[in-house]
């Protein structure tokens, strides 16, 4: 088969290729592999690769077709997987030279799920060190680069799981997102990328970062690819007592509702001052073509917005010192060789194996939970998240959808931002209000800059209405909303 | 919002992080801006307003629990074998009390 129709494939179209006998999962899985491998040293999307595993997921699908028996909904489908999420007896590095060498004794409930439905996970993706930064560049082995424009960021955290969708080394991937990390690097690759609602799926397995934040999600080119993802992953675990127990619809056979008639808020927040005029030309597009299918676009109000990026870097920050504190030389492969006694094992130990922006926020995170700052800080971040989520709440009686932005700016290039983290902090904000909230959203590409730089456009809806968020998605992506001009 | 090299020296040892003065400086005048920052929050008044320190839905107190059977538990080899140093099914770490 050709290199160019597998970089476009749809799962449809391998279970197409798979029934009619045109390729075997096997043939597709080494194909996905030479390509991934090929290109890594150039694009960095990968940080490993897992090819003995694979092929025989592979021959177990192949086995399955001969014999007769029905495709799983993933049944041959090539996957990557964000190096944070775990997979048993494979390498989980979370991108850290800490965790270099570990090997997960465990699978994540959702890679469980995505193997029992016939993926095929072919290695594990790069991304920013314990999915904290907005670029990738914060990976302590090699940053990954935009397969759009190699001159400049995939986006962050997830940057490898967006890329490799990007690449067309895979046609899904799973990343995971806490402040915009599946849906910003979504954006400024030009992939589709979901953030579902908070419990929607299991994060047992997923190693923590910010526990009241932390999501798993799928990237996809097509809507539809992303509905069936999230379908297979979505649902209760007794595994994670966060989890939710509530009905997973069928996304991918609901997707032909129709959307005339539904009311979509543009907060004007989402449009304000910091926007990059191509971006806002953009999504002004896009809502256009949604207007064209008979949808009610209106100005809202979020007015808590410019606060959400305060309140967020302050409950992340303290999650994560709490949640890494675990790293302390005695159970995770890395040990500081200069540990004489125990105290000198932890300092050392973590000293020399985090990376700077894991140190920032660690430190950060320690001092706003420490003795006399926690009201100042936590609590009061704490309740400002309550007006940020009632600001929702409030929305969701007007309006069904909420669309905007999901970058102020276009992919930019590497090194551009690097040297600024609060500059860095602040560019997520139109992710972030959606993040502390608990709502889902989901990145569609919406046309490109001047420069040929994709645009993304951010849709949120309430909690647990997936199906709706992805119908407008594939509405959108069906009036040919993904290349507006 | 002042941050000292002292404070910052502080924290890192709640951390138990051992970072060189170098680092702690740069650490300390970017704490000191994001710090800044953070203090716009104070522009709200929040005496009436519950903290959310976590996403919550309507459901039975007891949604998240399961039935208290008995399981198996992790694999103790399996939990090891990441390990640095591990022997008699125990987590090995250097000397703690001096003789």
């Amino acid at each position: 088969m050709s290199i160019d129709a597998y970089r476009s494939l749809t799962i449809d179209g391998i279970h197409a290729g798979l029934r009619e006998r045109r390729f075997s999962a096997k043939e597709l899985t080494q194909e996905a592999l030479r390509i991934s491998e090929a290109e890594n040293e150039q694009y960095g999307a990968f940080l490993h690769f897992s090819p003995e595993k694979a092929l025989a997921a592979a021959e177990t699908v192949d086995a399955g077709i001969a014999a007769g028996k029905p495709l799983g909904p993933l049944g041959g489908v090539p996957v990557a997987v964000k190096d944070v999420i775990m997979t048993e007896g494979q390498r989980t590095t979370c991108a850290s030279k800490l965790l270099e060498h570990y090997e997960a004794p465990y699978s994540a409930t959702a890679v469980t799920r995505l193997e029992a439905a016939g993926g095929v996970i072919i290695g594990k993706t790069n991304c920013d060190e314990f999915a904290m930064g907005s670029s990738n560049e914060n990976s302590a082995f090699y940053p990954v680069r935009n397969p759009v424009a190699p001159d400049r960021v995939p986006g962050g955290s997830s940057g490898g799981s967006a890329a490799a969708v990007a690449g067309g080394y895979v046609p899904v991937s799973l990343g995971s997102d806490t402040g915009g990390s599946i849906r910003q690097p979504a954006s400024f690759c030009g992939v589709v990328g979901v953030m579902p609602t908070y419990g929607r799926v299991s994060r047992y397995g997923l190693v923590a970062f910010a526990s009241s934040l932390d999501h798993i999600g799928p990237f996809s080119r097509s809507v539809k690819d992303s509905a069936t993802l999230l379908k297979v992953i979505a649902g209760r675990d007794l595994a994670d007592s966060t989890s939710a127990d509530a009905p997973v619809p069928d996304y991918a056979a609901e997707l032909g509702a129709k959307v005339k008639g539904l009311r979509i808020g543009v907060p004007k927040e989402h449009l304000g001052g910091g926007l990059d005029a191509a971006v806002g030309a953009q999504v002004q597009s896009g809502l256009d073509v949604l207007k064209k299918l008979g949808c009610d676009v209106k100005e809202i109000s979020l007015p808590h917005t410019e606060y959400a990026v305060a309140a967020y870097y302050l409950i992340c920050t303290a999650e994560a010192s709490s949640n890494l504190a675990r790293y302390d030389g005695v159970r995770y492969t890395f040990r500081s060789k200069n540990s004489e006694t125990l105290s000198d094992m932890y300092r050392n130990t973590r000293g020399e194996g985090f990376g700077k922006e894991v140190t920032r926020r660690i430190i950060l995170g320690t001092y706003v939970l420490s003795a006399g700052y926690y009201d100042a800080y936590y609590l009061k971040a704490q309740k400002v998240r309550s007006l940020i989520a009632a600001d929702f709440s409030k929305a969701f009686e007007e309006v069904d959808a909420i669309i905007g932005p999901v970058s102020p700016f276009p992919a930019f290039k590497l090194g551009e931002k690097a040297q600024d983290p609060l500059e860095m902090y602040l560019s997520d904000i139109y992710t972030i209000t959606a993040s502390l909230a608990g709502i889902p959203g989901i990145s569609v590409p919406c046309g490109k800059s001047p420069d040929g730089l994709p645009i993304g456009m951010q849709i949120l809806c309430n909690h647990f209405e997936e199906s709706r968020m992805l119908q407008l998605a594939h509405a959108f992506e069906q009036a040919g909303g993904f290349e507006v001009s | 919002m002042k941050i000292t090299l002292d404070e910052v020296r502080y924290i890192s040892e709640l951390a138990n992080l051992r970072l060189s003065d170098e680092d702690l400086q740069k650490y300390a005048a970017e704490m000191e801006e994001i710090l800044t920052y953070v203090a716009k929050l104070d522009e709200l008044d929040t005496s009436n307003v519950e903290p959310m320190a976590q996403v919550l839905y309507p459901g039975p107190a007891d949604a998240t629990l399961r039935d208290d059977e008995p399981r198996p538990s992790f694999d103790r080899e399996l939990a090891l074998k990441a390990a640095p140093m591990h022997g008699s099914g125990h987590f090995k770490v250097p000397k703690v009390i001096e003789r």
